[in-house]
Parts: structure tokens; sequence; C-alpha cells
């Protein structure tokens, strides 16, 4: 442990925080739809000066034994070394397996794609639903900033042209992804029992442990995921919940207002 | 209350049958085997043990390695080997799960490996190895805070169910594993997918505790049904 962060957890301790932000307050959230032409769906979120780019590739495919009638949904992230120093080149490492898991699981759960409307013909032709999550810039809470991105980038995702059920691409039709609800997960990070929302990179490499909650429109929960090697109370679980289920809303929003 | 049955007739909070035993493997510094019903999970753990290469080693604490893999056979269709995104997931919530139970300041500049191999699938596998490896970690001698305990539970029908079978896991409206620490009360690991209001997930939550304290009194007897023997 550094001095650095001994100070952000003394800090931390105290209900107060390196930029002055209060403990539930995130930093100013960034959004662009579709800055990538070539996908079908994309988004650009910036939280503060983490930057995650995450693209919607469409394909056809055979749809899985067991879901006949059923699109595939697909995430992958690759952490890059253009998003920090700290990233290496290879393939990817335990941190970037558990960000796409836990967006996928988000997104999945959720039901907020409807996988049915997805099938072209049953058993043999369906989309594949590929997202794919770049950093751009590591600075912590890459989970929030790459859960929001992918909906987004789904939600603006318009379907490519068929032909002969084979994909054109490059001509875009006016279909959108039948996406019907809007997951949006929210990690509440710990230090010495205090409670915290989006972290900074500074800040993310003294927690104690952090818990992604991803929630729906109607407060549900569709997916957890505790990180980091501390713990939480069963008090703290309960009021980590009560935090995502309210910050997941007000995020929530923006989303909404940006739909095409 | 629904009326929702089991089909292997247990009750709603009741675990399937549990195995637990310490040093079963020959070689390892300390290991267990595990089952929940048909789900069986061995841990070996070696070390405190030096780690190379010598650049990864801490000058202040010794690190945790644990890799979790099933068995190619250990499923209905066979697992492919090698690493997998799920086992590698599985691997890092496991060592996150069992790193708040030791004292790893105790151990500069060396490595505690851990590896759980399923034998056999039918849900639960990442809980039952928890199980184990924490076993296996108290079998090999070292220190710990408290034995921790892992299990899942969900919600099918309206009706709170601990410990899923794969069967179960097909209609529950969410499958949640935790791992808790019993003598600390602390969850060292929670994961859940499904959909469920905030209220059943703090339910859930409730009655996988009381099954990882039930699970805590077999970990229990495994080790004293060990060591009160070769001990003393």
């Amino acid at each position: 442990m550094n001095i650095q962060n001994q100070y952000i957890r003394n800090l931390i301790t105290k209900g107060d925080r390196i930029r002055g932000r209060a403990l539930d307050q995130y930093r100013d959230i960034v959004i662009e739809k579709n800055p990538i032409k070539n996908a079908e769906g994309s988004a650009l979120v910036k939280i503060g000066k983490t930057e995650v780019m995450v693209g919607v590739k469409l394909d056809i495919g055979e749809p899985f034994a067991d879901t006949p009638d059923e699109g595939i949904l697909i995430a992958g992230a690759e952490f890059s070394p253009i998003a920090s120093p700290e990233f290496e080149l290879g393939p990817p490492g335990e941190n970037a397996i558990e960000l796409a898991r836990v967006v996928d699981r988000g997104i999945r759960e959720s039901k907020c794609i409807d996988m049915k409307k997805l099938c072209i013909k049953k058993g043999e032709k369906v989309w594949m639903v590929n997202i794919d999550i770049q950093p751009l810039s590591h600075d912590g809470n890459l989970i929030d900033a790459a859960g929001i991105a992918a909906i987004v980038a789904l939600m603006n995702a318009r379907l490519p042209k068929l032909e002969d059920d084979k994909v054109v691409y490059g001509e875009k039709t006016d279909t959108t992804l039948p996406v019907n609800d809007i997951p949006i997960p929210v990690t509440v990070a710990k230090i010495n029992g205090k409670l915290f929302v989006d972290p900074d990179l500074e800040e993310e490499d003294s927690i104690d442990a952090r818990l992604t909650i991803t929630t729906k429109s109607n407060g549900n929960v569709c997916a957890l995921q505790k990180g980091r090697t501390g713990s939480f109370s069963f008090e703290e679980i309960e009021e980590a919940i009560k935090i995502s289920v309210r910050k997941g809303k007000e995020i929530r929003e923006i989303v909404k207002s940006l739909k095409t | 209350m629904s009326n929702f049955k089991r089909a292997d007739g247990r009750a709603a909070d009741e675990l399937r049958p549990v195995t637990m035993k310490v040093g079963v493997l020959k070689k390892a510094d300390g290991s267990a085997m595990v089952s929940l019903g048909d789900t069986v999970a061995v841990a070996a753990v070696y070390g405190p043990r030096e780690l190379y290469p010598k650049h990864l080693q801490n000058n202040e604490r010794a690190i945790l390695q644990c890799n979790y893999t099933m068995a190619p056979f250990s499923t209905k269709e066979r697992v492919r080997p090698g690493p997998s995104r799920r086992s590698v997931e599985i691997s890092k919530v496991t060592r996150e799960a069992l790193e708040p139970a030791l004292f790893l300041e105790e151990f500069p500049r060396s490595t505690i490996d851990v590896y759980v191999v399923i034998l056999q699938a039918n849900a639960g596998t990442r809980t039952a190895g928890i199980n184990a490896a924490s076993l296996a970690l108290a079998d090999a001698g070292i220190p710990m805070r408290g034995l921790v305990t892992a299990i899942a539970a969900g919600k099918i029908e309206d009706t709170y169910v601990l410990d899923l079978t794969g069967d179960e896991e097909e209609i529950t409206a969410c499958d949640l594993p935790i791992a808790y620490i019993p003598r600390e009360k602390k969850f060292t690991l929670i994961q859940m997918d499904g959909d469920i209001p905030p209220e059943d997930v703090k339910n859930i939550i409730k009655l996988a505790v009381k099954g990882c304290e039930t699970l805590h009194e077999h970990q229990r007897k495994a080790l004293l049904g060990k060591w009160s023997k070769e001990g003393s």
C-alpha cells in the first residue's frame, strides 16, 4: 500500500474524495451514439477520463441446438495498450474476460433483446449479435462505462440488408434491434466500510472490494458480481443494492434521452 | 408460498447430500473432496512455497493463485480441455472468495497455489470448488480467519430454493451463488444472473447463508475427523 492509496483511504473513511466528489456522485457522463459507421450500432461512453467504445456487429449464423429459434449474443473485451500503460498485448486476461462476462450477463439476463425475433429460419439461420468492448482510456470503472456503452450501441443498431440470406454490409435497413429494456450496471466500491460509486483509477487501486449490480427499468436486479479481495457484510449488500437502483435510474434517464 | 415440489424430494431449504473429506490427495500439502449430490469437486493446495518467476514475488505478502478446471468427462457433453472464458472467470472469483480468509502478509515472497478440479458436474461446481479449496487450505495448515463456505440459491415458482440442481437451474428465476465466512459474517463471493426484485435478492442471500452455516458444520467435522486422530 503506497502513500497515495493510504491518503485516498483516509479521505474516503471521512466521507471525502480526492476530486471532491460526493460518495454517490459519478463523474460527468458523456455518451456519443453511433460514432462508428461500419458497425451496425456503436457507442462511445465517457465517464470523466474513462472512455469506452462498444461496437455491435451483426452476422448470420447457425443457432445453438438447445435454442433453435433464438438469435445468439456474444460479448467480448480487448484491453489494448492504447487505453492504459498497464495493459499488455496478448489474449484477454482475467480482467478483460470478467468485464465482458459481466456486461454479457446484464444484457442477457435482463432479456432486453427479444432473441426470438432474431430468428431468420428455425434451426438454420439466426442473427448473431457481437458486442465488442474496446476501452480507449482506462481511468477507473470500466465495467459501468462498458455496460452503458453496450446497451446504447444495441439500442442504436440497425440490421444490415440481406440478399439471398447473405449479409450485405454497408447497407443498413431501417429495422432496429428488438431492444425493450435498459439494463444499467452500477459498481459500488468499498473502503473501510464506506460505500461509494464510480471510483476513478487512483481510487480503484485503493479499494477493498466492489459489487456490480445491474438493474432494469422496473427496478429488478438482473446481475451481480463481486470483485477484488475484500468482503461485504449483509447490511453493506443491502445498501449497495439501494444505491445501484437509484443511480441506475438516473443513468437510464440519460440513456433514454438519447434514443433515436 | 407456492406448492413447488422438488424432483428429488428435498425441502426448499435443504442441501443435497453432503460428503466432505480432507487429505484425499497424497502429494498435495493439503487437499479435500466435497460432493453435493452429483457434483464432485477435489482441491489441492501447495505452499506457502517459493514463487517463481521471482519478479512476481511480493516482498510484503504471499500471493494466492487459484485454478478451476472441469474434467473433460465431468459433464454430459465432453468439456474441451484447456482454459475457457468461464473457467478463467471462476478461477478469479474463487481466488477473491478465498483471499479474505487468509493472512497472506505472514508469508512474504511466497505463493499459495490452489487447484480445483471438478470430477462430476450437476450445478453448483464453483461453490463446491470453494468449499473444497477452503478445506484444503485448512488441511495444509495455512492460518485462516475462518473457513470459507459457499452455496447457490434461487427462486422457483415463488419459492426460495437452496442448492439448485442442473434441472432446477433451467427453471429458476435466478441463480445466486455466494461464498461466506461464517466466523466473520462476511460475504466474499456474490454473483447472480436472473431477473428478480431487490427484496428477493436479500431473501435468497439469507437462505444461502443458512446453507453455508450447515456446510460449515460439515467442514468442521471433516477436519476434526482427520486431525483429532492424527493431531495431539
